[in-house]
C-alpha cells in the first residue's frame, strides 16, 4: 500500500494539492522510554512533485516536520493533469504516486 | 596585470568560490538535501547559511498563518502565501527549535507561491517565513506559544 494519500482539485487554472504522508519523521533526538538510548533519526528528507513530467516544487523537509506529514502547495494547471509525488528519507527509503488531477 | 592586482583578483575569485556552496540551495538546481543548513542551531547563521546573507526584509506581503497558541506542539500548523512575484523559494525558520531551519519549498514557475505543512515545536518561539524574490528576502514573523512541547518522549 502507498505511503502517499493525495488530493487534488482544479479551479480556474490553480491546482490544489493536498497530501498525507505516512511516516514516523524521527527526530533522533527522543529516547526510548525503557532502554533509554537514543531512537535513531529516520525522516523525510526530500519531497518533489511533477505535473504531467514538469517538475513543479522540490521540498526539503528537516526532523522539525510532524510525524505523518501534511501538504498542501498550488500550482498552474489543467483537469487531468497527471500529478506525481515522491519522498526520499534519511535512510534511503522512497515512495511515489501518481493520480489525475480532478 | 601587476603583482598587487594578481593577489586581489586571486583572493576575490577564492571568495566567490568560497560563497558558492551556501548559494547552491537558492538556485534553481535539485541540489541534493542541504545537510549543512538543517544542522545550523543559531538562527542567524541558518539564515546565512541558506542565503549567503542575513539582508531580510519585513514584508506585508507574506501572508504567515500560524496559531498563536498551539495546544499540542507536535503538531502546529503553518501555511505560507504571498503576493510576491517571481517567488523562488519559501522557507520556514523556527527560531527556538533545536534546528531552526525546519523545511524549504524550492518553486518552479508552475508553482503558486501558496505552501503549507505541519511542525513539530520543542517551546514557544517566532515562527519566520521568508521568500525569495530575485536577490531580495522578504519575511513576515509570528509569535505561537506552546503549552504541550513536541519534542518530549
Amino acid at each position: 500500500m502507498s505511503t502517499i494519500k493525495m488530493r487534488s482539485k482544479e479551479s480556474n487554472g490553480v491546482v490544489t494539492v493536498k497530501a498525507l504522508i505516512k511516516h514516523p519523521m524521527e527526530t533522533g533526538q527522543r529516547k526510548n522510554k525503557k532502554t533509554g538510548d537514543l531512537i535513531p533519526a529516520h525522516y523525510i528528507q526530500e519531497v518533489h512533485s511533477k505535473a504531467n513530467g514538469k517538475d513543479v516544487i522540490t521540498i526539503y523537509w528537516g526532523p522539525a516536520v510532524s510525524k505523518n506529514p501534511y501538504l498542501t502547495f498550488k500550482y498552474k494547471g489543467n483537469k487531468g493533469d497527471n500529478l506525481e509525488i515522491s519522498w526520499v528519507d534519511n535512510q534511503g527509503n522512497k515512495d511515489s504516486k501518481t493520480g489525475k488531477v480532478k | 596585470m601587476n603583482r598587487r592586482n594578481f593577489i586581489k583578483n586571486s583572493m576575490l575569485f577564492a571568495g566567490t568560490l568560497a560563497a558558492v556552496p551556501s548559494v547552491i540551495f537558492t538556485n534553481k538546481a535539485y541540489a541534493a538535501w542541504p545537510k549543512k543548513s538543517f544542522d545550523i542551531k543559531d538562527l542567524k547563521d541558518s539564515i546565512n547559511s541558506v542565503y549567503g546573507h542575513n539582508n531580510l526584509e519585513e514584508s506585508s506581503k507574506v501572508k504567515l498563518k500560524a496559531p498563536s497558541i498551539a495546544e499540542n506542539g507536535a503538531i502546529v500548523p503553518i501555511n505560507v502565501s504571498t503576493t510576491i512575484d517571481n517567488v523562488e523559494s519559501i522557507m520556514i525558520f523556527v527560531e527556538n527549535n533545536p534546528q531552526p531551519l525546519s523545511s524549504g519549498y524550492q518553486l518552479t514557475e508552475l508553482a503558486e507561491p501558496a505552501i503549507g505543512t505541519r511542525l513539530k515545536m520543542g517551546k514557544t518561539s517566532n515562527v519566520m517565513a521568508a521568500v525569495k524574490s530575485g536577490n531580495k528576502v522578504f519575511t513576515s514573523t509570528k509569535e505561537v506559544k506552546v503549552t504541550i512541547g513536541g519534542c518530549g518522549g
